[in-house]
């Protein structure tokens, strides 16, 4: 369903230069959750932004379907692939209604049904009709992240791209979030590329996830492989190790990569 | 478990805090009790929940239209509800420092580093420029600082996050506190700085004999690191439980806490969300923030 090929990413010049992403590859399924984890400035977000045609000075090969997509996206695009960002107060208008701003896309894509396109969708992410009146800041963030899934779903895109959806969310909403991101996968059959800093996070959500690190690709591993903690690399095993909680003499074994 | 194994440091009994809004006073802390001694003891809670409001104004450090009432606040004999703002900047220092999250709040940044932290000594230590400098380059090798003469001249700006708490930290411990109240002081950092973070403190709180209060909303990573957990919700304490006990809490919100978050050996069905009960707020639950 995606294939990205050897997807490099250069920001900046001279001395400037930051070769952000390097060398870049993998392959997702259709119907598949794939996992894309590491540490900040890894290189996460900007490998979604590539894919989501948010940012076009990448070289390489990214297909949907088959097909190679360019620096331009053309309008139809944008009914394959969404994505959904992790700051839901940065990404939402703040003078806009949520019928307002699920109303957006409909128009731009000519779809028609406006009204009952928004009810539908409203109701797919739990949020009564009571809320489509409302302004960002009348919501909670976990409501506001369930608007920013309403949105990417509403041109019902068949790739949904999630760049560290819950990250900014206490671990109750949290979980909300992250069982009505499953149910609606489930639903609809949607393919997710979710990235995430958090190992726990991407091993409930997705079946194969690559670890990233200073823009490259440590492996790309199954879930399993994090349970059983059968790793190649000591990269993975040292972020598998942080995420288990503070243990004195394992932090002395850390090493910087 | 309501009680420090030694020697009590800190005791504050019914604290309570709010804030003047326009829709009535806003209860932000209710009724908070707690005692420790020179033990590391963790404040948990979702956002909003009073953990920052109860470590402010146990140093006085809440703005002055917040109503701040309590029965006790006591530091190692002293009254800190009836000391005068002089004897407080001295507590605020030799007594309890305080660590924040992001150190670009806490560091001036017109001024070097070094600076700084020699200051944070000559404030409480009758010494020479020399010596202050002498004792700021030991306090930044003691936080595992590699180079420290380079960083004692460097700007707030020029330093990386990880390095920023670091050199939090020993801004904060160069007047040689007796208590350390960080609150989220590692939350911006990736997983494995802010454990090595972490070690620093912990070796140091332990080498120096001092308490600690780690404010975090993170149960996992407070559970591993702390010996006595307060877990808190709406500005009230829920329970304070030994971390090593925290598996087999029977409050229904820890276990809450606990189970809502993803594992990585977990089966991937449906999170358990969490059920809030207004029971757990006592009797006047209107008011509530959080
Ligand atoms: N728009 C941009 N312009 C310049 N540099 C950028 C831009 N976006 C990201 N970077 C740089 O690219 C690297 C990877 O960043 P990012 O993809 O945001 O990492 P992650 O999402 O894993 O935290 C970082 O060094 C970051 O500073
Ligand atoms: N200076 C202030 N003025 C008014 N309300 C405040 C102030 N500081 C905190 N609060 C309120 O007190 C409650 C507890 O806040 P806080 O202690 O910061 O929570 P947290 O557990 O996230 O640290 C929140 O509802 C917050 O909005
Ligand atoms: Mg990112
Ligand atoms: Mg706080």
């Amino acid at each position: 369903m995606l294939k990205v090929d050897n997807l490099n990413v250069v920001f900046g010049h001279g001395a400037d230069k930051n070769h952000a992403v390097k060398e870049v590859s993998f392959l997702v399924n259709r119907g598949e959750s794939f996992g894309l984890v590491g540490e900040s400035g890894s290189g996460k977000s900007t490998v979604l932004n590539c894919i989501s045609g948010l940012l076009s000075n990448w070289y390489g090969s990214i297909e949907v379907d088959g097909a190679p997509l360019s620096h331009k996206r053309p309008i139809s695009f944008y009914h394959k692939v969404q994505m959904v960002f992790q700051d839901p107060y940065g990404s939402l208008h703040p003078r806009h209604t949520i019928d307002a701003t699920l109303k957006e896309p409909i128009a731009i894509h000519k779809l028609g049904d406006a009204n009952q396109r928004v009810e539908r969708v409203l109701s797919e992410v739990g949020l009564g009709p009571q809320f489509r009146f409302r302004y960002p800041h009348q919501l909670s963030g976990g409501q506001r992240q369930r608007v920013a899934v309403a949105r990417a779903l509403i041109l019902e895109p068949e790739i949904v791209l999630l760049d560290e959806p819950t990250s900014a969310l206490d671990v109750s909403i949290q979980a909300e979030v992250l069982n009505l991101l499953q149910e609606i996968r489930r639903e609809r059959s949607l393919t997710y590329v979710l990235v995430s800093h958090d190992l726990a996070v991407v091993s409930h959500m997705c079946d194969t996830i690559s670890v990233m690190n200073q823009g490259e690709t440590v492996e790309i591993i199954n879930r399993e492989q994090l349970q059983t903690g059968e790793l190649k690399e000591s990269y993975t095993r040292q972020l598998l190790v942080a995420s288990r909680g503070y243990d004195r003499q394992a932090i002395d074994q850390f090493q910087d990569f | 478990m309501n009680e420090p194994m030694n020697e009590t440091l800190l005791r504050v009994k019914n604290l309570s805090v709010s804030f003047p809004s326009p829709k009535g006073e806003v209860t932000a802390v209710k009724n908070v009790s707690l005692a420790m001694g020179k033990e590391k003891i963790g404040i948990v809670g979702e956002s909003g929940s009073g953990k920052s409001v109860t470590g402010r104004a146990i140093l006085r450090l809440l703005p002055s239209y917040a109503r701040i009432e309590a029965d006790q606040i006591v530091y190692q004999g002293h009254d800190l509800q009836r000391c005068s703002e002089k004897e407080m900047r001295r507590i605020r220092g030799m007594g309890i420092s305080m660590v924040m999250q992001d150190p670009k709040y806490s560091l001036n940044p017109v001024r070097t580093v070094g600076k700084q932290i020699s200051e944070a000594y000559t404030i409480h230590h009758q010494v020479s420029k020399d010596e202050a400098k002498v004792q700021t380059l030991k306090m930044l090798e003691a936080v595992r600082i590699r180079n420290p003469e380079q960083v004692y001249r460097l700007y707030p700006h020029e330093v990386s996050g990880g390095m920023g708490q670091r050199i939090m930290i020993a801004m904060m411990l160069i007047p040689d506190p007796g208590l350390l109240i960080a609150d989220e002081p590692t939350s911006a950092l990736d997983v494995t700085v802010q454990l090595q973070v972490l070690a620093i403190l912990d070796d140091l709180v332990s080498e120096r004999g001092m308490g600690l209060i780690f404010i975090s909303h993170d149960l996992e990573l407070v559970s591993s690191f702390c010996d006595r957990i307060i877990i808190m919700y709406g500005g009230r304490i829920m329970e304070i439980i030994e971390a090593a006990k925290l598996q087999n809490s029977r409050h229904p919100y820890t276990r809450g806490l606990l189970n809502c978050l993803p594992k990585i050996d977990g089966d991937r069905t449906q999170l358990p969300v969490l059920e809030r009960d207004d029971a757990w707020l006592g009797d006047d639950n209107h008011n509530l923030t959080g």
